[in-house]
């Protein structure tokens, strides 16, 4: 219940609960996600997986949804804000 | 693992467990497919701080005869089966029956602001809340309808959160009609009383909305209009849900007929759970918003149906009857305020993903003439948002489903044995 999970967003290291997602790791280090086709910073709206607004790199792989995604040791996330 | 399952439960909330539960007890080879990392749903969603309600775990404990598949999402529906993507990669999973337990998700409706960042659904932020976003003492303003919205500042509160208010937009006049309606269902007031006693010291307001959001990189102020005129309230976080609508996109996708209470399409299902499909069940929120004690029935009900056990799917048919009508009292009493549908303005963006504003949309009867003239619902999100929201405001229903339901990489769609043709799916 209370182990901690390293991972590291934007460069940056962060440490969360086991178990927590991707996005809560990242609202660690700033709540701009990605960027809109005209440019405004975006967010998680959902948190269900259903918007898409939560979108981030995860180990190189783009458009995961922050939001349905665990954490997992060493993780490497970057956001496009 | 198989990958063909006498029964398959499309979605593991307590209706998809409670199916596979009662399917696997009857000796079904049993698969459960969840989009999500854990089994839950929405309501028993996993939380990183706190212990799992009881019944959860109950339910948890009862899958050791079915094959739980985290991380699964349904992308297209071939002849065989379902063409699903994890994280390993596509799959084809087929199956004698299929129960659909696809749930709901939160109505969000757009409003000046709502796409600035901290500005959530309610349901929404409790999820995020309960796998660890931060929220300790941050100033949260909750807003919307419905019970969801007491259950979401709970949470909010048990995470640390300084809930500043909650606000109702049904009238104070309906909503302590139905207050007075639960001394017909003694369970649900216990539950209510102990929910407000929880959160005495939180003003919840009626008749109340929120107009507004304002703030620069993120939201920190909102216009709520309140039965005594417009209050501006400083906040970090702002969660809006205006209730919940079924996900019927896989339904859609097989063919299963629709019904229509409003806006929204729900599954269209008989007595005993059968949708217009054979060999295809509906349970839980996909065929109406219903809540927990709906989902746990019906899912029980399907698992009996779909592996020959009628009798005793008919056996819990009275206490589902029961269940469904407290469903419909929920609904009838938080009703939307027709107001809410006159908040977004012609700048306010509608469609979140291609940036399309509700001014671009003047003159469109059709879903798929917005979407070839402006791109609406072309995004990543398929319309489930913006599709949703036009439709709650009257403006042209969601366009029907097509595959791939969600977006996939090449290599699963590269695996699909039948192709979809833009024909099929063509004005549906």
């Amino acid at each position: 219940m209370s182990a901690q999970v390293k991972l590291s967003v934007n460069g940056l290291p962060v440490e969360v609960p086991a178990g927590a997602s991707v996005a809560a790791a990242v609202a660690q280090v700033t709540m701009q996600f990605r960027r809109s086709v005209s440019d405004t910073r975006r967010a998680p709206l959902c948190g269900m997986g259903v918007c898409f607004e939560c979108r981030v790199q995860v180990d190189g792989v783009a458009h995961v949804r922050a939001c349905m995604t665990a954490v997992t040791e060493g993780m490497q996330v970057t956001t496009d804000a | 693992m198989p990958d063909r399952y006498d029964v398959l439960v499309a979605g593991a909330g307590p209706a998809g467990l409670a199916a596979a539960q009662t399917a696997a007890a009857h000796g079904a080879r049993v698969g459960l497919i969840d989009a999500q990392p854990r089994p839950g749903g929405q309501v028993w969603r996993h939380d990183v701080r706190r212990e799992a309600p009881r019944a959860a775990r109950e339910a948890f404990g009862k899958l050791r005869d079915v094959d739980v598949l985290a991380s699964h999402s349904v992308v297209a529906v071939e002849s065989s089966g379902l063409r699903v993507e994890t994280p390993q990669g596509g799959r084809l999973i087929s199956y004698g029956s299929l129960i659909l337990a696809t749930g709901a998700r939160e109505l969000l409706l757009p409003f000046s602001g709502w796409t600035l960042p901290g500005v959530t659904g309610a349901g929404g932020l409790q999820a995020l809340a309960k796998q660890g976003w931060p929220v300790a003492g941050k100033r949260v303003v909750i807003a919307g309808s419905g019970p969801l919205l007491l259950a979401a500042a709970d949470t909010l509160r048990k995470h640390g959160a300084r809930v500043l208010g909650i606000y109702e937009q049904a009238p104070a006049a309906v909503v302590h009609a139905f207050a007075r309606q639960l001394r017909h269902w003694p369970a649900r007031a216990v539950q209510a009383i102990g929910l407000r006693l929880r959160l005495a010291g939180v003003p919840y307001r009626l008749g109340s909305f929120v107009r507004r959001a304002h703030g620069g990189d993120g939201v920190q102020r909102v216009d709520i209009e309140t039965p005594t005129g417009t209050q501006a309230l400083d906040c970090d976080l702002l969660a809006v849900g205006y209730g919940l609508v079924p996900n019927t996109e896989l339904a859609q996708l097989l063919g299963c007929a629709m019904d229509y209470l409003g806006p929204h399409p729900h599954v269209s299902v008989d007595r005993l759970l059968r949708t217009s499909v054979g060999g295809v069940y509906a349970a839980g929120e996909a065929g109406g918003i219903g809540g927990l004690a709906v989902a746990r029935l019906e899912g029980a009900m399907a698992g009996h149906v779909a592996t020959g056990h009628s009798v005793a799917a008919h056996a819990l048919l009275p206490q589902r009857d029961r269940e469904r009508r407290f469903g419909a009292l929920l609904s009838r009493h938080f009703a939307l305020d027709p107001r809410l549908h006159a908040l977004a303005e012609d700048s306010t963006l509608i469609c979140r993903c291609e940036d399309v504003t509700l001014g671009e949309l003047g003159g469109f009867t059709n879903a798929r003439a917005a979407k070839l003239a402006t791109r609406c619902g072309m995004g990543a999100c398929q319309g489930r948002i913006c599709g949703t929201a036009l439709a709650e405001l009257g403006r042209f229903p969601r366009d029907g489903a097509r595959p791939p339901i969600f977006p996939a990489r090449l290599a699963t769609l590269a695996g699909l044995t039948t192709l979809p043709s833009d024909d099929a799916y063509r004005g549906s």
